[in-house]
């Protein structure tokens, strides 16, 4: 009521300024403000132009390690798969009409998302629960045995973004009636 | 007595299916009573125990009755883990249009996360004039919405792509489909408070699960429609199905309506998190994959009869079920006894929502011979569901995903029920 009043007396130069005014006629403006460092803990998602990388590095050889202790009971050696999802090779397999092979480096368009999901989901008992270098590791290792990245590679908050996934180009973006 | 005229129980298509008119005059329930003139078939009336003594006390929390106890959900779970993966819902055994809460499908990623709702938070940030935090408390005094929604898996149905039949009945075929009424606060209203920044095209939700389970959405369905849902049929949101807040973007695949939604990010472009890239996209014969496809086709199965419910001997039926849209209200069901030769229109059950299930009723008149029987839907937008053949065509059959091509159910001479291609 009595924003509606206010609203009605307000100069037209007012009511512009308060162009979406459902903020302030429906909510009750209950939201704290937080700073962005303290969100910081929670805000773990990652751009495919690595935005929100956080520093830090992991190479091949150390990202192997971190696989066989925390990764390979549930994944298989190098990546094969069982009891759970298989991450390596598959390449080619998408065409036809034979049961495609959808693997990290075969089907994953950007080795951001790998980062962002191992970190965020994975080992799956421990989420959350590796450093930042053991991600970049783990990634990694995973690309190396995809053969995306040399052994000699390591991936950080610079590198990981510049590499290009094989099925890049693999995806369209769905319009309804095509 | 009301005259049966010969127009209500017509046959508007093959194999005995009669026109809807059948249910909405009564003269179902008149035909009954005439066929009953004469016959003494029922034995005398007894006297239960329950008539004669006092039943069971008050309690807090009313459960079905015990005989009921395989009205449940089943479910598969990942290897290794015990609440990674589907729970389906039992739609031959449930009529209506609501889902009981307890029997709402489940797809987790990390089992049922125990939330105190004392310290959840739910934080919207990213391109926003200001950051904000939600307490619980806090979202339960803004001004709240209902709508009821239908919730479906992307996966739902996948089974009808494989090359042959699967033995299977309505709950692991489509048990990954529910419809409640769903309450909460309109997410439109809390991005206003934060200010959104004009940069900001898509919207990432995040839940709070182990998983981290997280989609991306355009900034329009943001402050179209979406809701932050604090209740499910009435009562707070189960936990299995986001407790103690949940996203609701109705008519959008299951997954994006996050479940025990803690954060939400505006961003300039899609986050291209797991759940939006290596799944969810639909593999084309090509090698290319349909990626973003975010609101569920029209699409509408038989519940009654399917399999498990046997048809006993010839004679008058109700032949029901649910049809659905992401896209708005159903517009119409065919219905059809004969394996899409003929098609009957079916009658609607109000009420008639958009982006939720609607129930269809059909009389059928069966002759005690195989019927094949199958449903069809139109959409508002004109979408007709299309047959198992055409969606194939459109698509392969290995996309695994947004599967709504048409149910065949035969009934064989015995009255048993099975899946079929037709």
């Amino acid at each position: 009521m009595f924003m509606r009043k206010f609203l009605a007396a307000a100069a037209p130069a007012a009511l512009f300024a308060l162009a979406s005014p459902a903020f302030a006629q429906q909510s009750p403006n209950l939201g704290k403000a937080i700073s962005v460092e303290d969100l910081a803990s929670w805000d773990i998602s990652i751009g495919p132009d690595g935005a929100g990388l956080p520093s830090g590095s992991g190479t091949v050889k150390q990202g192997e390690a971190v696989f066989m202790a925390k990764c390979q009971a549930c994944h298989g050696e190098k990546g094969a798969g069982t009891p759970n999802d298989r991450l390596v090779g598959g390449q080619g397999s998408l065409p036809g009409d034979k049961p495609p092979v959808k693997t990290v480096g075969s089907y994953w368009p950007y080795a951001t998302t790998l980062f962002d999901y191992i970190r965020r989901a994975m080992p799956f008992n421990e989420s959350k629960s590796l450093t930042s270098d053991e991600a970049y590791g783990v990634v990694a290792y995973l690309l190396n045995l995809n053969g995306v990245i040399p052994e000699s590679e390591t991936m950080n908050a610079q590198s990981l973004p510049k590499v290009t996934m094989p099925n890049r180009e693999g995806f369209v973006v769905f319009t309804r009636g095509k | 007595m009301k005259e049966t005229s010969r127009s209500e129980t017509e046959q508007v298509a093959g194999n005995g299916l009669l026109h809807r008119r059948m249910f909405l005059s009564g003269s179902v329930a008149a035909m009954g009573a005439g066929a009953m003139v004469g016959e003494a078939g029922a034995a005398p009336l007894a006297v239960e125990s329950w008539m004669k003594i006092p039943g069971a006390p008050f309690n807090g929390y009313g459960q079905p009755s015990k005989y009921e106890e395989k009205v449940a959900r089943t479910w598969a779970s990942a290897p290794g883990t015990g609440g990674t993966g589907s729970s389906r819902t039992p739609h031959h055994l449930l009529n209506g249009m609501i889902t009981p809460s307890g029997l709402h499908y489940e797809r987790s990623h990390s089992g049922i996360p125990d939330i105190n709702p004392d310290t959840h938070r739910l934080v919207i940030h990213g391109l926003v004039k200001r950051p904000l935090v939600f307490a619980l408390d806090d979202l339960g005094r803004y001004p709240m919405e209902s709508r009821i929604a239908f919730v479906e898996c992307a996966g739902n149905s996948g089974a009808l792509f494989a090359k042959q039949p699967a033995a299977a009945n309505i709950q692991a075929i489509h048990g990954l489909l529910s419809c409640s009424e769903w309450t909460g606060v309109k997410l439109s209203v809390l991005l206003q408070e934060a200010g959104v920044d004009p940069a900001a095209k898509w919207v990432l939700a995040e839940g709070a699960d182990a998983s981290g389970m997280s989609r991306s959405f355009s900034i329009e369905k943001a402050l179209d429609d979406a809701l932050v849902c604090l209740y499910q049929n009435g009562e707070r949101v189960r936990p299995a199905n986001g407790y103690p807040v949940r996203l609701l973007l109705p008519g959008f695949e299951g997954n994006m309506n996050v479940k025990w939604l803690r954060r939400i990010k505006l961003t300039a472009g899609p986050t291209m998190t797991k759940d939006e890239t290596s799944k969810y996209t639909i593999l084309l014969p090509s090698g290319k994959a349909l990626q973003f496809v975010f609101p569920l086709e029209g699409k509408s199965m038989i519940t009654h009869p399917s399999p498990g419910l046997t048809v006993r001997g010839p004679g008058l039926y109700e032949i029901s079920g649910l049809a659905w849209s992401g896209y708005g209200k159903v517009a119409k069901v065919e219905v059809s006894a004969d394996g899409g030769k003929s098609w009957g229109l079916a009658a609607l059950q109000e009420p008639v929502l958009p982006k939720a299930v609607t129930r269809f009723r059909m009389a059928w008149q069966w002759a005690g011979g195989p019927a094949v029987l199958q449903s069809r839907s139109t959409d508002e937008t004109g979408y007709v569901q299309p047959s198992r053949e055409q969606l194939i065509a459109l698509r392969g059959d290995r996309g695994n995903y947004h599967n709504n091509m048409i149910q065949s159910w035969v009934v064989d001479g015995s009255g048993e029920v099975k899946n079929v291609y037709a």
